[in-house]
């Protein structure tokens, strides 16, 4: 993978995996997980941690040599109160990396897109570097890169239903638009998941529930980073197409003829 | 900014691609610039019916049975640049002229009696004699009987290309004529078009300004054309990663006779040019291909709904030629399709395509 690096504001990333810290049954496990995923981008919601102090579970378990620290405003319900949240994050952890969450409904925690727009836009004027995440509405994400985002995280479905990349068509669409890196955030509940997602050109994938809550969380980091390499070099490979039909190599149909007999 | 590899590397990227990179190609789900390399390579001339198949199912599903119909008016052919392939070159001895505000709506009046509603005002490139004030002025006059007015003049800078969108202004050609560096400096031998860099950058600044249509293209004839074609198709890409609200479109002039008896550099046949609209084609769906009346008669009508989605019809390229039919002195090229709009019209009506004259209101247009 050193060869095809991912780079967001600058930043060199090795690994195309995310991970996110929420649900795991103990810090050690969630220490052990990020390692076996290889993961250098790990996100944290605000709301768990006790930025002030350095002893806190979380806070520890992280290596942030390895590891870019991606405080997340999970939890905020408009763009002030993520805002806030992003000034609270920034001064407690003297980074400049957030990942925008703002989610009014906390039954599907799906994301406002007018709030996220806005939020944007004033924290990409602070100095941000804000990855939002976003419903997969491919104007919406041409409009947060518009503001500055250093990254689009659409959703492939909704958080935490493991219901893997329901949003394809949509997805694709932003992939082929999209001029800053594409992260498919949300819904991948299994390594094929996370491997469509990167066969489908999409430049990373953040992963938490199907790793947190997996039998062996650790084997399962190192599944998912597995499948990320793959769908990665399959994509970056080249793959065939996929067509409903069989295709005849030479084929005689055609519901369009195509006369060419008028060249001279 | 845009900016593009080493042209011989594009010469070679052309040239490689194999018959199953044609194939696969074919039948990619989104084409990249792979892809195109692939379709414009020699390799995929054996597969030039295929090629045609797939570019009109997919200009079909995009654009439907319509033709888009323009006609340009010529304003001016004076120009302070001396570019080796052109009939305007300022070392030509060619009758100049530049039409009044009235001469320019007397053209204007004879093609809106036509039926047209989408006209494009070409001048050489001269801001002595045609500078903004003069293009917003004609715009002003002509707004509010055209649906659409593009301009095909020298390049300009975002502020002179806002200030033309709010007189009614709505889309820009400017073509690179050649993407290669070293063949541009050889062609382009005196005045301000000889900055390579300032042109390429046009397109941009255009789309900046807000116009809802930027058009780009290689003028055929002076180079490898499949090379000229991936720097198109790189170009395009670009434009569109970096200008996602403005619709873009591709022309592809091939030299034609014009005065100063310049003879193309290189030979790009039918075949050739057909093969580079297919190609682009099915690397943008959405991407309008122009095909002006360069062309012949024959080829013209051969190409309708293979690819191309408007024409220019009954066009004459001297200024003042509607109002002067006589008049052929001072031409920037001779036509290669001398039939009238009806004649033309008709040609699209038999091949069971509609012909649309009209596709835009000035009215969606904000302005003076």
């Amino acid at each position: 993978m050193l060869t095809d690096p991912l780079i967001i504001a600058g930043h060199t990333f090795n690994s195309r995996l995310f991970l996110g810290t929420g649900k795991f049954a103990s810090s050690t496990v969630m220490k052990e997980a990020i390692a076996a995923s290889g993961s250098e981008m790990v996100t944290v919601a605000l709301r768990r941690v006790n930025l002030d102090n350095p002893e806190d579970d979380i806070m520890s378990a992280l290596d942030r040599d390895r590891c870019i620290f991606l405080p997340n405003t999970s939890g905020a319900r408009n763009a002030e109160e993520a805002i806030r949240l992003a000034h609270l994050a920034r001064a407690a952890s003297g980074s400049n990396w957030l990942k925008l969450e703002v989610t009014p409904d906390p039954r599907t925690l799906l994301p406002d897109p007018i709030e996220t727009l806005k939020a944007t836009e004033e924290l990409v004027r602070a100095g941000f570097i804000v990855l939002p995440y976003m419903n997969a509405d491919p104007i919406l994400a041409l409009r947060l890169q518009d503001v500055g985002a250093a990254a689009v995280m659409p959703l492939g479905s909704p958080i935490g239903t493991n219901q893997g990349i329901l949003t394809a068509f949509q997805i694709e669409i932003i992939i082929d638009q999209a001029r800053v890196p594409v992260v498919v955030d949300a819904g991948i509940g299994a390594p094929s998941h996370a491997a469509l997602a990167m066969e489908m050109g999409a430049d990373a994938v953040l992963v938490n529930t199907a790793i947190s809550v997996a039998g062996d969380p650790v084997a399962m980091a190192r599944a998912f980073a597995q499948a990320v390499e793959a769908g990665r070099t399959a994509f970056t490979a080249g793959m065939g197409s996929r067509g409903k039909q069989a295709h005849a190599s030479s084929p005689l149909e055609g519901t369009l003829a195509a006369d060419l007999g008028f060249l001279a | 900014m845009f900016t593009l590899p080493d042209f011989q590397e594009l010469v070679k990227n052309v040239q490689s691609p194999t018959s199953s990179d044609v194939e696969q190609a074919l039948t990619a789900r989104h084409p990249g610039i792979h892809n195109l390399a692939a379709l414009i390579s020699p390799a995929a001339e054996a597969f030039l019916p295929e090629m045609a198949r797939r570019s009109a199912l997919i200009t079909t599903r995009r654009f439907g049975k319509t033709t888009q119909l323009y006609a340009p008016i010529y304003l001016s052919n004076y120009c302070t640049n001396r570019c080796a392939y052109c009939g305007f070159a300022a070392n030509n001895r060619i009758v100049r002229r530049v039409l009044s505000f009235d001469e320019a709506e007397a053209e204007a009046e004879i093609l809106y009696s036509r039926g047209f509603r989408h006209i494009l005002l070409v001048s050489g490139e001269a801001e002595n004699v045609v500078d903004v004030k003069y293009l917003e002025t004609i715009a002003l006059r002509l707004r509010g009987k055209f649906a659409a007015i593009s301009i095909e003049v020298q390049p300009l800078s975002t502020e002179d290309y806002t200030r033309l969108f709010r007189a009614g202004i709505t889309a820009v050609a400017v073509y690179q004529e050649t993407y290669d560096p070293e063949l541009y400096k050889q062609v382009h031998l005196s005045g301000k078009k000889t900055d390579y860099h300032y042109r390429l950058e046009t397109p941009a600044r255009a789309a900046a300004a807000g116009m809802r249509e930027v058009g780009i293209g290689p003028l055929l004839g002076l180079n490898d054309w499949r090379a000229e074609g991936l720097a198109i198709g790189l170009h395009l890409a670009w434009l569109r990663k970096n200008f996602w609200s403005t619709a873009f479109t591709v022309s592809f002039p091939r030299l034609r006779p014009a005065a100063g008896a310049f003879e193309p550099l290189v030979v790009v046949s039918e075949k050739n040019l057909s093969q580079l609209i297919f190609a682009l084609r099915i690397f943008d769906p959405d991407v309008g291909l122009l095909l002006s009346t360069r062309e012949e008669a024959r080829y013209r009508d051969g190409m309708l709904g293979l690819g191309p989605t408007r024409y220019s019809a009954g066009s004459c390229t001297a200024p003042g030629g509607y109002s002067n039919p006589e008049m052929t002195d001072g031409e920037q090229f001779s036509v290669g399709d001398q039939r009238s709009v009806e004649e033309v019209t008709q040609a699209i009506i038999a091949k069971g395509f509609d012909p649309v004259s009209k596709d835009w209101d000035s009215a969606f247009q904000m302005g003076k």
